[in-house]
């Protein structure tokens, strides 16, 4: 029971145990935005994780053994030079002898070249094997993400996949470029001094390792908080940067509402978490150091005191107490260093960590293995009581069944959040339903390699994304094969080389990050040609031209008619202007079809259509809104 | 050395600490100076002397000089970290006080990627160096003096001859250097652009998916993916030409020392303790030298990332608040906006305007609409008005004062706008509605979602306002996420609301059911509505038509609709088929 003296006065050893033990007190600031935060892994030294980890050297193994190779030939003229010393103290300078002393001398030298020799390949090899092996790995995690489907992107802002591929792969880094080689050569090294000590006087070298438990011991106390520190900082950086990715992202939302000076709050707030985070893993971080040191100068005051006794009994000579101090300091060198490495581990524990995660994630959408490319299609679709939900208990289709002939035009109408974006990503198969099933041509398409069906629909997307970089580049995106000359055909047929051609550098301008530097009707049509020209069987149109202009829609209109005979299309509209051509018309009410049919057919029925359409009229009646109406 | 007295603000403050930090290593180096003197006592009186009642201070001494150090060492490390994570913190915080302030235009040409890069990748590279850089430099400086003054205590001319390889070492260092700076400049820029790929795959992976182009994706990638590979084993290369002759000069001190030192044994004129302490001090200058090449790069990648953060730093904003800008006070803010012979453009070269000698008044509580074929202009027209840029002719003038006589915040504080490419953050809806207007409660933001007619939407979802949407709104559909923003608008309360293309992805009697809410909102506000649908203009008290970026025609729809023309041509195409 604690008094209410000790308590306003702790001891000493209290305090320095709350001062290392002080866990960030959460700050009062208002979670402005939210993050999805890596979960609290606290999980002992994950050594499969680290074989894992391991494979990834796998084809690199003769550059590792080579870089190994090397180091040990620059370690093992390390733990020569002792022996030369000993000798040089013993006989050269001992035995009065300038001739021993000038060769002995000589062999010192030479150990130094050879040592030097060695460091340049050294240096070489381990860098090239240790970008070699982030080059893989961030290869194959970028190969991984690309294959995730959206329900994976859906849940995580990009920043946080971002600081993944980049700076998590990177602080493997220096894992794979010294960690492992280094410690295959400390360890080598120490395994050589402790041999060559036994070897030199076994009494006095047994004595100078009584130490090492020591070492052991107390470190395992200190590891285990750097290790939680570490993955604590990390989870404090990757919020920090998903935050900085977003604003960043946002910024013209964030001056549009002058919303800088509390985002700025926002931010110091993450950004001095941080800080602390940092400083309370540094706490226990930087013991490690000195507490290695300090078993160190033990393991040299026990030389000096059992030496003494074994030079007064004449067990051992000067020169050799005094190799051994040399060696007993080599020793502790390898043995820190592999401290340090431990610690460089722990680090990247925690990032490759996270990389497995993701690594580990599996698309929720993909074609079961050795699936069937699928022939090419001409455009029947059924939907057999199809039902969908993002999240669980949240419908957003629900029991949908419709057929489409080939070469039907389908207009999709409906009131916002009605389902018909939803109804084009179950069919363009970002997500697979929850319930019933999608044929193409008869074809499930659960059951077909997803390639071969993506390649021949396109979406246009209803949020447009178009890749910095040229204009012709943005649109080869839709074929990668497709010439100039048809590059410039598609978009002249849509009408876009109008605004194109006046630009500067025509087709070769550039569009600026998202196709910041044009108009979001240009950007739109763009999107458009660039689906065009993959000359798909489906062609899905998702809101496609809400941002253009009713002429340059109508060009459009005309040019689909020529371009897609044939060919069936969706279209999403909500003006009428580009649904009323449609073969026929599904009109979407919370999730379900509430009617089917021409357009004239559904006025006729007077129906949610007929009144989705003549809502249009009701903006003709009244005068103008403002004051002077 | 510009880079460093640039960033002076980020460290200067901070280098108290750094002081004492350094001040402590100072000590802690002097510390383990003494031990050679032990050794020396412990070789000379005790092994060979045999003064064994010596024996047992000095042993013990040498656990108790590593204790009393390895306390003073940690606080030095602490300290140390302290200083340069302080650094980093306020570094941080400037960039980001920098991003947010740069304009449209210096957006327009940056790339998230890259901006990203450097507030990451570049920030870290410059806290390695004053974390592991100071300390270094520090030990390094320490170490040579007060080892060479031991040294001289010891034995002159012994010394001297240790000496003698400093120049030598000065040249390799300044080689190294000079090698390095651009080779990191390279990996930096090249990192850059790597990021910048997946950065862009990530955010357009529906694009992507829908093309089935993840091969190609991979394939771009890889090939930035090997070059930043290349650049640093290039570097490695570089490196591996200097380091180990560094290290080598500075062993050659040894062998001399063995060799000479031996002599000088062998002739008496200097005891065998004394060569192995020197043997031990030797450690002290070689160790650091060791690390010289290291510091060198270090101070090297600290040089190439520093450029980079200036750049961002010093980067001028073009839009800033001019002396003498006035406060457009909220009380007295009317919402009267003109346009006096605006022309404008984006490009350095004014021969492709995107907006020429556009004349308007909008007087207060007056509703304009703009309609015009893509590209026109409509939104360059807008987007002037909060200074989203500034005009090249002409003026701007909000309340009869040129815009950019009031100070830049309070004139955005008195501007609403929707734009055509709506943007949600990471958080909740209510804190995507209140974004502008922190102090909202629950129910004004219920309130404006009711206007933009996502209340009843809203109040669906599982946890209704408290829902977090994803990163630009994923989650919602496409009417939704622009009703979000038109709450957003509405909440922000101020007396101009532009709607630009506000609603081209709802559905027109969603439409019609947002306007006659609005009616009431915008009452005694100018309104600017940019739309390619009649309906959205109908009611409009001016509509102004727009071509090339010139304003072609204007009027009222019953005016427009009976006159020959662009207006027309979109009434008729766009009301043709219903009446049938
Ligand atoms: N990724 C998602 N995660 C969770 N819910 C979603 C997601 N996308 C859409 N929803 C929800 O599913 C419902 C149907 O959305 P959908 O995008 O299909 O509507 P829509 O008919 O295309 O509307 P709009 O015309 O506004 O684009 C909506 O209530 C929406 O909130
Ligand atoms: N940031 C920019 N940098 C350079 N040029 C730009 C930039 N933004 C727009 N432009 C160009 O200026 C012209 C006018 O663009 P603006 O966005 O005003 O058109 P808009 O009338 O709003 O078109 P839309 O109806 O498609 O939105 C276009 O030709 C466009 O390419
Ligand atoms: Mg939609």
């Amino acid at each position: 029971m604690s008094t209410v003296t000790s308590e306003a006065r702790p001891s000493w050893k209290r305090r320095i145990w709350a001062w290392l033990g002080s866990v960030e007190r959460p700050t009062q600031a208002i979670e402005r935005f939210s993050y999805q935060e890596d979960e609290e892994i606290d999980r002992p030294f994950n050594w499969a994780q680290l074989r894992r980890l391991l494979t990834y050297i796998g084809p690199y193994r003769g550059l590792a053994a080579a870089a190994t190779a090397v180091t040990m030939v620059g370690s093992a003229m390390g733990l020569v030079r002792p022996l030369i010393l000993l000798r040089t103290i013993d006989r050269g300078i001992g035995g009065h002898n300038q001739g021993l002393l000038d060769r002995y001398a000589l062999a010192y030298l030479a150990t130094y070249l050879l040592g030097w020799a060695a460091a340049g390949m050294q240096m070489r090899l381990t860098t090239r094997l240790g970008q070699s092996i982030l080059a893989r790995l961030r290869h194959h995690l970028f190969g991984h993400i690309q294959t995730l489907s959206l329900d994976f992107f859906d849940s995580r802002p990009a920043g946080n996949v971002l600081v993944r591929v980049s700076n998590d792969v990177n602080a493997l880094g220096d894992l794979f470029t010294n960690g492992i080689v280094n410690l295959l050569t400390n360890v080598f090294l120490l395994v050589g001094i402790i041999v060559v000590m036994l070897i030199l006087q076994w009494k006095l070298a047994l004595a100078s390792f009584v130490t090492i438990p020591l070492l052991i011991v107390l470190s395992t106390q200190v590891r285990k908080r750097i290790r939680l520190g570490w993955q604590a900082v990390r989870r404090r950086l990757s919020r920090i940067n998903a935050h900085l990715n977003e604003a960043i992202s946002g910024i013209r939302v964030t001056q549009a509402f002058t919303r800088e000076d509390e985002n700025q709050t926002f931010f110091s707030v993450i950004n001095d978490r941080y800080y602390r985070t940092w400083m309370n893993t540094m706490r226990w971080s930087g013991m490690f150091g000195p507490m290695v040191n300090l078993t160190g100068a033990i393991g040299v005051a026990i030389v000096f005191a059992y030496g003494s006794t074994l030079v007064r009994e004449d067990l051992a000579s000067v020169a050799l107490i005094i190799a051994f101090i040399q060696y007993v300091g080599l020793f502790w060198q390898p043995i820190s260093l592999l401290g340090g490495l431990y610690n460089s581990l722990l680090q990247a524990m925690a990032s490759s960590e996270r990389i497995f995660q993701f690594l580990d994630f599996r698309p929720a959408v993909a074609s079961p293995p050795g699936a069937p490319e699928l022939p090419p299609i001409t455009g029947a679709i059924t939907f057999e009581h199809v039902s969908f939900a993002y999240a669980a208990d949240r419908k957003a289709l629900d029991d949908v069944s419709f057929e489409v002939r080939p070469g039907e035009n389908i207009a999709l109408v409906g009131h916002t959040g009605a389902g018909k974006t939803t109804v084009i990503n179950l069919l363009s198969r970002f997500y697979d339903p929850t319930a019933g099933r999608i044929l193409v041509d008869g074809y499930d398409l659960q059951s077909v390699a997803l390639p071969s069906l993506r390649r021949q629909m396109s979406v246009v997307l209803q949020e447009t994304f178009l890749f910095s970089g040229t204009i012709r580049e943005n649109l080869r995106y839709g074929r990668l094969d497709a010439t100039d000359q048809e590059i410039e055909d598609a978009a002249h047929a849509i009408g876009a080389d109008g605004f194109i051609c006046a630009l500067p550098q025509g087709f070769d301008t550039g569009v600026g990050e998202r196709g910041g530097l044009l108009s979001v009707g240009q950007r739109q049509l763009l999107s458009f040609v660039r689906a065009l020209l993959a000359d798909p069987r489906v062609l899905i149109l998702d809101e496609a031209t809400s941002s253009i202009d009713t002429q340059t829609e109508l060009v459009i209109q005309h040019a689909l008619e020529r371009l897609l005979a044939g060919r069936t299309s969706f279209v999403v509209a909500h003006r009428l202007s580009t649904i009323q051509r449609a073969d026929r018309i599904m009109v979407f009410d919370h999730g379900q079809i509430a009617e089917m049919g021409t357009h004239q057919s559904l006025l006729d029925h007077d129906g949610l259509y007929a009144s989705l359409i003549r809502a249009q009229f009701r903006f003709l009646e009244g005068g103008p809104l403002g004051t002077r109406g | 050395m510009w880079v460093f007295r640039q960033l002076r603000p980020y460290y200067v403050p901070y280098l108290r600490t750094l002081t004492v930090a350094l001040t402590l290593l100072g000590l802690f180096t002097a510390m383990t100076l003494l031990t050679p003197y032990i050794t020396r006592a412990l070789i000379n009186s005790v092994l060979e002397n045999h003064h064994w009642s010596e024996l047992w201070p000095l042993v013990l001494a040498l656990p108790l000089l590593s204790l009393t150090s390895g306390v003073v060492n940690f606080a030095q490390q602490y300290l140390n970290q302290d200083f340069s994570q302080k650094c980093t913190l306020r570094l941080r915080a400037a960039l980001y006080a920098r991003l947010q302030a740069h304009g449209f235009d210096y957006y327009d040409h940056e790339h998230t990627g890259n901006l990203m890069q450097r507030v990451t990748g570049d920030v870290e590279a410059w806290r390695t160096f004053w974390t592991q850089g100071m300390g270094e430099a520090a030990t390094f400086t320490f170490n040579i003096v007060l080892g060479l003054v031991v040294m001289v205590t010891l034995n002159g001319r012994l010394t001297l001859f240790t000496v003698l390889l400093l120049p030598f070492l000065t040249i390799s260092v300044m080689r190294l250097d000079r090698a390095m700076r651009p080779a990191y400049s390279r990996i930096r820029q090249s990192m850059s652009d790597l990021q910048t790929v997946v950065q862009e795959n990530i955010t357009g992976v529906r694009t992507v998916k829908s093309f089935a182009r993840e091969d190609y994706a991979l394939r771009v990638f890889e090939t930035r993916n090997l070059a930043y590979m290349q650049y640093n084993v290039e570097a490695a290369i570089l490196q591996s030409r200097y380091i180990p002759l560094i290290q080598l000069i500075g062993n050659l001190g040894a062998v001399m020392l063995l060799w000479y030192g031996g002599m000088e044994v062998i002739h008496g004129r200097m005891s065998l303790g004394t060569m192995v302490a020197f043997f031990g001090l030797l450690g002290y200058l070689t160790g650091p030298i060791q690390q010289l090449g290291f510091l060198v790069n270090l101070f090297a990648q600290a040089f190439a990332s520093g450029q980079r953060l200036i750049e961002i730093l010093e980067t001028p904003d073009i839009v800033t608040n001019r002396p003498g800008a006035k406060e457009l006070s909220p009380l007295e803010a009317k919402g009267d906006v003109r346009f006096e012979h605006v022309s404008f453009h984006y490009t350095e070269s004014s021969d492709r305007l995107a907006l020429s000698d556009v004349c308007l008044h909008a007087k207060p509580g007056m509703v304009v609409g703009l309609l015009g074929r893509t590209g026109a202009g409509k939104s360059t027209l807008v987007n002037l008005i909060p200074r989203f840029y500034d005009v090249q002719q002409g003026q701007v003038l909000v309340d009869g004062r040129d815009v950019r006589d009031w100070t830049l915040e309070s004139l955005r504080r008195q501007i609403g706008i929707v734009p055509g490419d709506t943007f949600l953050f990471s958080a909740s809806i209510f804190e995507n509605i209140s974004y502008g207007r922190h102090d909202a409660k629950l129910d004004d933001v219920r309130r404006a979602a009711s206007l933009a007619q996502a209340d009843g939407f809203i109040m669906e979802l599982p946890d209704q306002y408290e829902t977090t949407v994803g990163e630009r709104g994923l989650g919602l559909s496409g009417g939704q996420r622009q009703r979000i923003a038109l709450a957003r608008a509405i909440l922000y309360d101020p007396s101009i609301l532009i709607l630009d293309d506000a609603t081209s992805s709802v559905d027109l009697e969603t439409e019609y059911e947002i306007q006659t809410a609005l009616e009431r909102v915008m009452q005694g506000r100018t309104t600017f509505i940019i739309g390619h649908r009649i309906s959205s203009l109908r009611r409009a008290d001016e509509i102004l038509v727009l071509d090339g970026g010139r304003i072609v025609d204007r009027g009222r729809h019953e005016d427009l609709v009976r006159r020959d023309g662009l207006y027309r041509d979109v009434f008729q195409l766009q009301f043709q088929g219903a009446r049938g």
